[in-house]
């Protein structure tokens, strides 16, 4: 699949660059969809001697090809809900000097990211490549509710029903982009919904 | 540049001392603790923060930069423990050679440049010689929270281990002492490996164990954010040289044994600072022209800026050449 150029924005959206190779003691994948791609086009026998993946296919059907990569752990999980706890209890044990590498959609990016920031690495030192569909994370403003995997503007918040403007601003903590009732003046005065990028 | 209000003067506001002890540690080192004038309490301070340290050398004023070595919890007194450099500008002997208890003298506010981050797991602290001072205000501090730490310390002799007897008492478990003259060197790679997650690593000492530790760090995978570093660099001797201070419409000769920005306040010129070590960024000024070559030393600027000749850092920056005209 190919890559998507998201357009500039504002300094609060997160930018995803290209994985590389960097030297440490082991190196962490977790990843979604096809976010499989990118490991399979950065990894090196070397670097998967000391590898840890762990991957959400999510429909995607990488996992043959991941394992061929022999990583010294692979993990394939049926969601991030029912990953996380591993991806907690790998980090809890890790040294200092473990490479974490996310990949695959928005989401699963902030959220893995989140986890390692709590566990002590630095966002700037967490490499990021998104790969796939490009929905996002969002969080109502108005109810605190998440709704994953948005991909028109407005949206209806799937917990309180509000109509909600998909806004650039992101938050890291909560892994997610605010949406904002975009009505609130006018009810029901609503724009059609269309693509994000669109 | 933030927004903080206006002062009177450049650098951290002043606080008038006592000087209430002068206690010699070893043939090098002295501690001195002041106390202030007014009676008041020290502004609060945490774990690497330097005070400046004014000095009426003759009809020369020097300004210069010690770690606060005291308990952060204990604000009736500051302390800092003094390193004399017989090389050096004279700070240091100035110190000890004129400084005794009872006698008044300036300091500033304190200043951290080199503080804890308080979100790490653990603290690795690593440091050489007099290095050590920041680590014990960052000790004291720490015990106080029951954080995690552990220090690496190393030193040129037994004799010339300051401070180690107290620390080696008080936390015989967390301190490791290396003696150069025993051949005892810290094993950094091996200390470094298997670090818990979250792991910060701090290093103060010469310039050669910064760097060491520093390029360690990044080869063994360590984000640069988890490895901090404190070096004040002393300004450099060199040839003396012209500069034109533009706004204030003067012309000033660098001493050999002057820094550029003392030369600017001798001239009655009020320059920005705050460490006068090369590293707050404070003293940065622009270049209006040059013809020459800039000897930049600082810790601040990025490369382009020192190859771009439009910026210096007064404080321990130097210039060779024909003609230097900065904007200030
Ligand atoms: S005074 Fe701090 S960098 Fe010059």
């Amino acid at each position: 699949m190919s890559k998507f150029d998201f357009p500039p924005s504002i300094k609060s959206r997160p930018v995803y660059g290209t994985l590389t190779a960097r030297e440490g003691n082991g190196h962490l994948f977790i990843a979604d969809a096809h976010g499989a791609e990118a490991i399979l086009d950065v990894a090196t026998p070397e670097m998967m001697a000391n590898a840890h993946i762990i991957y959400i296919p999510r429909g995607e059907s990488f996992g043959d090809k991941l394992r061929a990569l022999n990583p010294a752990q692979y993990y394939e999980g049926p969601s991030y809900a029912a990953s996380v706890t591993r991806i907690q209890r790998v980090l809890q044990d890790a040294k200092m000097g473990l490479q974490v590498y996310l990949t695959g959609t928005e989401g699963l990016m902030g959220q893995a990211q989140n986890e390692a920031m709590q566990a002590g690495i630095p966002h700037t030192a967490i490499q990021t490549e998104h790969r796939g569909s490009v929905a996002r994370r969002m969080q109502c403003v108005h109810c605190k509710g998440i709704t994953e995997d948005v991909e028109t503007d407005p949206f209806v918040c799937s917990h309180c029903g509000l109509n909600l403007f998909v806004r650039d601003h992101y938050s890291r903590r909560l892994a997610a982009y605010q949406g904002v009732c975009i009505d609130a003046e006018d009810p029901g005065n609503v724009p059609a919904a269309k693509g994000i990028y669109e | 540049m933030s927004a903080a209000p206006q002062k009177a003067k450049a650098g951290a506001e002043r606080i008038d001392v006592t000087v209430s002890a002068v206690v010699p540690l070893n043939d090098l080192v002295t501690r001195f603790e002041f106390q202030r004038r007014d009676g008041a309490d020290f502004p609060p301070f945490s774990g690497g923060a330097h005070t400046v340290v004014e000095m009426k050398d003759g009809d020369r004023s020097r300004l210069n930069p010690y770690s606060l070595m005291s308990d952060p919890a204990d604000l009736s007194t500051y302390a800092i423990s003094v390193r004399r450099d017989d090389q050096g500008r004279g700070g240091s002997l100035y110190m000890h050679n004129n400084v005794s208890q009872g006698d008044d003298m300036v300091i500033t506010y304190p200043v951290n440049l080199f503080s804890l981050d308080l979100r790490a797991k653990k603290h690795v602290f690593l440091a050489g010689g007099i290095g050590i001072t920041p680590f014990m205000a960052m000790i004291e501090q720490l015990e106080r929270s029951n954080g995690n730490w552990e220090l690496h310390y190393s030193v040129r002799s037994a004799d010339l281990g300051t401070y180690t007897d107290v620390l080696t008492y008080k936390y015989p478990n967390k301190v490791h002492v290396y003696i150069d003259d025993q051949n005892q060197a810290i094993d950094l790679e091996t200390l470094l490996d298997g670090q818990p997650l979250g792991t910060h690593a701090y290093v103060c000492g010469p310039k050669g164990m910064i760097d060491w530790v520093h390029a360690t760090g990044s080869k063994m995978g360590w984000p640069d954010e988890n490895v901090h570093s404190e070096e004040f660099l002393a300004p450099a001797p060199g040839e003396p040289f012209e500069v034109r201070l533009c706004k204030s419409d003067k012309t000033i000769t660098v001493g050999e044994n002057e820094s550029l920005l003392e030369a600017i306040e001798r001239a009655g010129v009020d320059a920005p600072f705050l460490c006068r070590g090369g590293s707050c960024g404070q003293c940065e000024t622009d270049v209006v022209a040059s013809d020459g070559e800039f000897i930049h030393r600082d810790h601040w600027l990025e490369e382009e800026d020192h190859a771009s000749g439009k910026k210096i850092m007064p404080c321990v920056s130097r210039f060779i050449g024909k003609q230097l005209e900065l904007d200030r």
